[in-house]
């Protein structure tokens, strides 16, 4: 029971390194639609578990003879001061290595431990932390050097060479996923080798020892990490630092499982002792820098146009700042978990603090009474701060998008209105352009038939004229003849006809004014109308006089009279009281 | 496989669509010869196949834009490929427009004409003729693409050379002929040279496309 509750802790890393790193496999295969993600995450896990089972002693053993973390509880704490390293800066979108948080962890153990570091391991695995990106970047520019060439070479339909690489991607995922659980499973379950259990399983085909049932149970634990939050971190890998194509992304996932495969390989050691050369250490190395590594290497060979320097930098920092915030953190983690929960996290250390006899009777009394209820205590703690964080996270996110949601549905009905008012103005000038053009249309014609008519008026007093002057009636005669001509001459000066059409025509054109007028003045009689829309126009007294066919002192009195209709009182002027209406 | 099989279709259904743009110029070319030279029955006879053609075009452009579509082909490329098919249906549906308008309004064109109305049409075709190498080479080769449009953009300059000589002509050189005559022949004159614009217009697409697959 104990064993399992320590062993949570190498299980949330796992989770943490199947959440991070899956990205670097699949991730720009998901984040440009050629494979699914639930296909990838299911590919991935697989083949994670099956390289971590059957390939991850090599690597594991380097770790474990770095700084052998002797005790349970110091390997719990080793792995769960990484694991929350990880998942912090996981959190913040920075790739982060889970081989450099486990080697910084264990050597703030050892640090606080007191125990002996080995130097020359921690050479070779900081050394592979500088030579796994520099082989990363060789191969992929090597691999993608071939690839550009024989794509030129075989002139394959692109549609075709579509199909290719998603099998490629496919397979290439699935290499990098065994790579990536035989060489990192040591980061998650090294740490507990020493307390692996001492037990046999017998698959009928295979038989997996107590430390393969460990590393199953970390790929296991990786698997889950992939499933539930790698899909995040795949949308975001990759186009970070370079555009990739998709032939990019597998020349990348490629050099990343040969790196990673050289690394944890022990046939391949042996391979190159046998020719002579020098092994490569079997070491954990991070797939998240082999991977920058050959994105690096790929975008050299392009010509270094399009890299994202800045965001390089951003993930050096993290390289530098991931080792040292592990370390500091297991450093006092340490040194609560030995001095507040009591719990053992060195046999050195332990040994150093020995008493014989009466405390060491003390001490055991003590452990039995505070181990298993603080342990349960502080992981119930976790586990509690984690639900509550998630839970305000969602909640947070939830009211972001709905303040979004309600910001975009303002943006909207502003855009809305917005187009509605234009169109309607466009709509009221179209209509003032019609009216402007029927007017001139009806002036036109007004006109037209005005000329008309005086021609015709003017014809006929003409004929009459020469008829009377040609005729030998009688001079009583031509006095009626002259009289009737007087008679229609005066006739046609009152413009009866004229003066309808055009007061027809002011009432069409004022058609707003008038029903303005007649609202908030209903007792208007149709004269004072008249009146009004001429002193609107602007016309004189003398001309209003002639328009409506009385003498100008008509006007002015009839002026005097709308004054007091209207209400207005003595200094208000009645043509600005009729202008403003 | 059936990822495979999936392209092998893709690939049949661009190649038949390729084909029928270049069939549809040659009837197109043919119905313009027909028109001038007075042969109605062949004309009407190229109207209908061109009709066809244009139909299977449509027919064909969309069977490509489900396909790469519900089967997530080419992300990266699809937009790209959607638009260059595009910008060829068009042409077709021009030169379906085009010569549909010789059979609806009648044009009258003089007998002086016709030769060079013939030599505009061969032209306009040649330029849409070239546009087809270069795009059945953007999919398997797109480094040549830049060798093979340069012929559109020569086609296209020389149509627009002899368009421009065509209206001056009937404007200038033909006294005889109505107003409304030599802007009717105006207007046929742009029906045929429009192809070669429409042509030229796919050119420029494929080249920034050759330039991006071959980043």
């Amino acid at each position: 029971m104990l064993f399992t509750i320590f062993l949570s802790s190498g299980l949330f890393l796992g989770w943490s390194l199947g959440a991070n790193d899956a990205a670097n496999i699949f991730g720009t295969a998901v984040g440009s639609k050629m494979i699914r993600f639930g296909r990838a995450a299911l590919i991935a896990s697989i083949f994670v578990i099956i390289g971590a089972v059957f390939q991850g002693r090599g690597t594991s053993e380097t770790l474990s003879s770095l700084s052998a973390v002797d005790a349970l509880g110091g390997a719990f704490t080793v792995s769960l001061c990484s694991a929350i390293t990880v998942y912090g800066m996981t959190r913040n979108g920075l790739p982060v290595s889970t081989t450099q948080a486990i080697v910084g962890a264990i050597v703030g153990w050892s640090l606080f431990t007191g125990n002996k570091t080995d130097g020359a391991v921690l050479t070779k695995i900081i050394g592979s932390w500088i030579t796994s990106p520099l082989l990363g970047m060789f191969f992929a520019a090597l691999l993608f050097i071939v690839l550009r060439q024989l794509l030129r070479r075989i002139k394959l339909h692109v549609i075709k060479l579509d199909s290719y690489i998603r099998v490629g991607l496919v397979i290439a995922g699935a290499m990098g996923a065994y790579s990536l659980g035989a060489n990192n499973i040591a980061n998650v379950m090294g740490v507990f080798i020493p307390s692996a259990p001492d037990i046999m399983l017998d698959f009928g085909i295979f038989i997996l020892d107590g430390v393969q049932i460990l590393f199953l149970l970390g790929g296991v634990a990786i698997a889950v990490g992939i499933f539930t939050y790698s899909h995040r971190v795949m949308n975001t890998v990759g186009n970070g630092i370079l555009s990739l194509t998709p032939e990019a992304a597998i020349v990348i996932v490629l050099a990343q499982a040969i790196v990673l495969f050289l690394f944890s390989s022990t046939s391949f050691g042996n391979l190159l002792v046998s020719i002579g050369l020098p092994p490569l250490p079997l070491v954990p190395v991070s797939s998240t820098q082999v991977v920058i590594g050959s994105i690096l290497g790929i975008g050299i060979v392009k010509g270094a146009r399009e890299l994202n320097f800045k965001m390089l930098g951003g993930v050096a920092m993290g390289w530098i700042l991931t080792p040292l915030i592990s370390g500091l953190i297991t450093y006092f983690a340490l040194f609560f978990v030995q001095n507040v929960f009591r719990i053992q996290v060195s046999e050195y250390a332990a040994d150093l603090q020995k008493q014989p006899g009466i405390a060491e009777a003390s001490a055991e009394i003590r452990n039995f009474d505070l181990i298993e209820p603080a342990i349960i205590a502080f992981f119930g703690f976790l586990m509690l701060l984690f639900i509550i964080t998630a839970f305000k996270q969602r909640k947070l996110r939830r009211v972001a998008e709905d303040s979004l949601a309600s910001m975009q549905e303002e943006v909207y009905n502003f855009r809305k209105a917005l187009n509605e008012l234009e169109i309607s103005t466009v709509q009221r000038e179209n209509e003032l352009l019609n009216t402007k053009l029927e007017v001139k249309r009806q002036e036109f014609i007004g006109m037209a038939h005005n000329i008309a008519r005086q021609k015709e008026f003017l014809e006929n007093l003409s004929s009459k004229i020469e008829k009377i002057s040609e005729s030998d009636c009688s001079s009583g005669e031509m006095k009626k003849n002259l009289g009737e001509l007087g008679a229609s001459i005066r006739q046609k000066m009152s413009y009866t006809g004229e003066l309808t059409r055009f007061y027809g025509q002011v009432e069409h054109i004022h058609k707003d004014f008038r029903q303005k007028l007649e609202s908030k003045y209903p007792g208007i009689t149709p004269q004072e109308q008249k009146l009004i829309m001429l002193l609107r126009l602007n016309f004189s007294t003398k001309e209003i006089a002639s328009l409506m066919n009385i003498s100008p002192k008509s006007v002015e009195i009839s002026r005097y009279r709308l004054r007091k209709k209207l209400g207005l009182r003595h200094g208000e002027n009645l043509i600005n009281l009729i202008t403003n209406l | 496989m059936v990822p495979f099989k999936r392209a092998n279709q893709s690939i049949e259904l661009l190649d038949g669509f390729m084909n029928t743009i270049d069939q549809g110029m040659v009837i197109f070319n043919e119905g313009i010869k027909n028109y001038l030279f007075g042969k109605r029955e062949n004309f009407l006879d190229n109207l209908r196949t061109l009709s066809n053609l244009e139909t299977e075009a449509d027919i064909t452009k969309r069977k490509i834009e489900q396909l790469l579509y519900t089967q997530s082909l080419m992300p990266q490329l699809r937009g790209d490929i959607l638009r260059l098919l595009e910008d060829l249906d068009n042409i077709i549906d021009l030169a379906k427009t085009n010569l549909f308008q010789f059979d609806v309004e009648v044009p009258f064109i003089p007998a002086e004409l016709n030769q060079d109305l013939i030599k505009l049409a061969e032209l306009s075709c040649n330029a849409v003729e070239s546009v087809i190498p270069a795009s059945r080479a953007y999919f398997r080769d797109p480094e040549s693409v830049k060798e093979k449009i340069h012929r559109v953009y020569l086609y296209e300059k020389e149509a627009d050379k002899l368009a421009d000589a065509i209206k001056r002509k009937v404007f200038q050189e033909m006294p005889d002929l109505k107003l409304s005559e030599k802007f009717h022949l105006r207007y046929f004159t742009l029906h045929i040279e429009i192809l070669s614009d429409a042509a030229e217009r796919a050119a420029d697409l494929l080249a920034i496309m050759a330039i991006k697959r071959t980043v």
